[in-house]
């Protein structure tokens, strides 16, 4: 009884502190308080829906296209590798994307990397092997702050999964860039920072990253396809998908076996739960 | 320790005979979990969440073993080595993926099995202490759980560590020393890191201890069952083995189904996205959000917004109230079984507590879930704040008045007519013959309360 009557005391006094000092004063300055601010952005902001027609490596069956894994490093490798890295993954990942050995050797070796002179023991340069990962391309964030206007490039290698909804979010941002709606700027006060650029998917609408890919046919891809910009968009996004989980492909498909596997084992267990249970269950009434 | 009827183990070999009198393990495994161990026979799916928690703990160790021995802890490099394991060690993927979605499912399970108990009083007498135990273990599984997510070093990693140690700041001129103390520096870093791996390491073999404990004491009086009346006689119970081994089998697989589909389709979902980008103390992610199995308890700490305060002086920092009332949210339990006297255990009996659980704390938990996860905010502010309120309500007012008030529903004589509808000698089939002679005695520590027998 004791406890009771205490735990109704404790709890009536409880309810009272939240009531009284935390739940009426801010019921009052919600119903008459001035209202929230928005920042000017909101008015501008847009959630992308990716590309058209998707990617191939989305859904439960998706796989890698591995022609497009190519064309979207070769656009990392001409265009984006002069500010990021892409820390996480070596050379040697390559092969993965349909290089054969003599290949990824060839393409290691057309990077440079940071190396130690074999006589002097002097800091150098060399030739990548395909146990090297990619270079970094600014000495420290200190360089690479001053080389970029003080906004310092991330590292790729996880953008796709550091982002909400990462591979869509990659494409967007590249086709994004734009110029803000004049009359709808002027109405709520909103201008671009100068050394920033508008981007409508960028989640503040004012990056830091210059845009990127600017003209069609920036790159000119070994295979024929047009270099158009939502393409190189397109392709790169599915470049950092798979540098960001290589392994996203081979999850799926062994994701199949396994549950698979799992419904036959159920299946079996609810049988023999049955038989086990039979004559045991109650009469139907 | 088990009801008269209960099968006696009998060694056949005499491999097993000489087992039996050096060390009588397997004797021990047939009355925990084997043919020894009568439970009642109306036990619904609900009480498979039981095993499933014990599974996951077994999930979370072995995986847990094997990252451990890729994973370093030193704020330097523990971001590359989780990326090392994702990418260069054997199926390294999968075992952090089952790892980090497997806190999930326990925690999944571990909320079912804590609202089972909530729902058919398994908290009463004589089941106290097997509910205090299990009130422990959730603490530790907390504690577990909070220090895994800090390893992988990301920036939700890094601020919620921030933030959960902040909380002890909060308390009154211990409260700075305090949270130094615990991270080893003013801010988490490398000491941190490495105290929070060792006892990340260390606590879910002490829950491995305080299970073996949990269920010790649940074979004292037996499993509780939907209707909430004690086993009489052995017509009520059928052994764990096989008729619930086979039930938790099949339970088993369901659940491991619904596992694998988050590890292997969508492993990332339960996550946040920030955590994929390496811990930085000099920038703070727009929300700060807990692992969504905090997010009812980060919605109680949210929600104490005002200081309380009188004529211009401040009692009580509104921060201080947070924290107190955050972790009052789960001791509170710990006085359950005396806040609640209601003789009745099944809710199914109960017509006034069970308006209150389906249509008061079940929707508290789901709003106090999304507001916990939602930033700090209108409507958001108002809402966990109605929610807060109620669910102490619940707990402290609600229960102790009607489990006074409240008329329960007449009980079934015994669990057998509670099945079949009769209880005369010979008209069950199975679960062992009734045996008028059988009936049993009182058990140590169920009180002879008069008023669980029937209604009637």
């Amino acid at each position: 009884m004791t406890i009771r009557l205490g735990g109704i005391i404790v709890g009536l006094a409880i309810t009272a502190i939240l009531v009284l000092w935390s739940l009426v004063p801010g019921f009052i300055n919600f119903a008459f308080g001035p209202p929230a601010e928005k920042q000017a952005s909101y008015a501008f902001y847009e959630h992308g829906d990716g590309p058209e027609g998707g990617f191939t490596f989305d859904g439960a069956l998706g796989t890698w296209d591995v022609a497009q894994l190519q064309r979207g490093y070769q656009v990392y490798k001409e265009v984006c590798s002069a500010c990021h890295s892409l820390k996480f993954v070596a050379f040697r990942n390559l092969q993965q994307l349909g290089y054969t050995e003599a290949e990824v050797d060839a393409e290691a070796a057309s990077w440079t990397v940071p190396g130690i002179d074999p006589n002097t023991g002097e800091t150098t340069t060399r030739p990548g092997e395909p146990t090297d990962y990619f270079p970094m391309p600014f000495a420290n964030n200190i360089a690479a702050a001053a080389a970029n206007n003080n906004a310092i490039p991330p590292d790729l290698s996880l953008m796709t999964k550091a982002r909400g909804d990462g591979s869509n979010y990659v494409y967007d941002l590249l086709t994004g860039y734009g110029e803000a709606d004049p009359e709808l700027a002027a109405k709520v006060g909103f201008e671009t920072p100068p050394g920033l650029y508008f981007n409508k998917h960028f989640p503040n609408v004012n990056i830091a990253m210059a845009p990127p890919l600017v003209i069609d046919g920036q790159v000119s891809y070994a295979d024929g396809t047009e270099a158009t910009i939502p393409q190189m968009s397109k392709d790169v996004a599915a470049f950092l998908t798979w540098t960001a989980e290589p392994s996203l492909v081979q999850r799926k498909q062994t994701g199949w076996f396994v549950i698979g596997f799992l419904i036959f084992a159920t299946a079996l267990a609810f049988l023999s739960y049955k038989q086990i249970w039979a004559g045991m269950k109650p009469k139907k009434k | 320790m088990s009801f008269a009827w209960a099968k006696q183990y009998e060694p056949q070999t005499a491999f097993t005979k000489w087992i039996d009198e050096k060390l009588p393990l397997p004797r021990l495994v047939y009355n925990a979990v084997g043919a020894g161990y009568p439970v009642p026979r109306n036990l619904n799916y609900m009480w498979n969440f039981g095993v499933l928690a014990g599974f996951f703990l077994v999930v979370q160790i072995v995986t847990g073993v094997v990252l451990a021995m890729h994973y370093a802890a030193n704020a330097q490099v523990a971001f590359g080595t989780v990326e090392h394991i994702m990418r260069n060690v054997n199926y390294g993927w999968m075992l952090r993926y089952a790892h980090a979605n497997g806190a999930s499912f326990f925690f999944i399970v571990i909320y079912l099995h804590i609202f089972r108990g909530l729902f058919y009083s398994s908290y009463k007498a004589p089941r106290e202490m097997i509910w205090l135990l299990g009130v422990v273990i959730f603490l530790l599984m907390m504690a577990t759980a909070f220090m895994g997510y800090v390893l992988p070093w990301g920036q939700m990693s890094f601020w919620g560590a921030q933030v959960i140690t902040g909380l002890f700041s909060a308390l009154p001129l211990i409260g700075e020393p305090l949270q130094v103390w615990l991270l080893g520096g003013f801010a988490p870093d490398n000491a941190a890191l490495n105290r929070f791996f060792s006892l990340h390491f260390l606590l879910p073999f002490v829950i491995a201890g305080v299970v073996i404990l949990h269920i010790w004491a649940l074979h004292i009086p037996g499993s509780s069952n939907p209707t909430g009346v004690e086993v009489k006689q052995e017509s009520d119970t059928v052994p764990f083995h096989p008729y619930y081994t086979s039930k938790d089998g099949f339970g088993l697989g369901v659940v491991l189904i619904l596992f694998t589909t988050i590890v292997f389709f969508l492993p990332n979902v339960l996550g946040h996205p920030d955590n994929y980008i390496e811990a930085n103390p000099l920038s703070t992610p727009a929300h700060i959000v807990p692992e969504w199995y905090f997010l009812p308890f980060y919605a109680i700490l949210r929600a104490f917004t005002g200081d309380l305060a009188l004529f211009g002086i401040t009692f009580v920092p509104a921060k201080l109230l947070g924290v107190i009332a955050m972790f009052a949210s789960i001791l509170v339990w710990f006085i359950l079984p005396w806040l609640d006297k209601s003789p009745v255990r099944s809710g199914h009996y109960r017509p006034l507590f069970r308006k209150f659980f389906w249509f008061g704390l079940i929707p508290t938990m789901i709003v106090l879930t999304i507001c916990g996860g939602a930033p700090a905010e209108e409507p958001y502010v108002i809402l966990s704040q109605v929610a807060t309120a109620y669910y102490f309500m619940h707990f402290l007012v609600i229960l102790p008045i009607i489990s006074q008030i409240e008329v329960p529903k007449p009980l079934p004589f015994s669990i057998t007519e509670a099945v079949i509808g009769s209880d005369k000698p010979g008209t069950t089939s199975g679960g062992g013959k009734v045996d008028p002679e059988g009936v049993v005695q009182d058990l140590p520590g169920s009180s002879p309360d008069g008023s669980l027998q029937p209604a009637e």
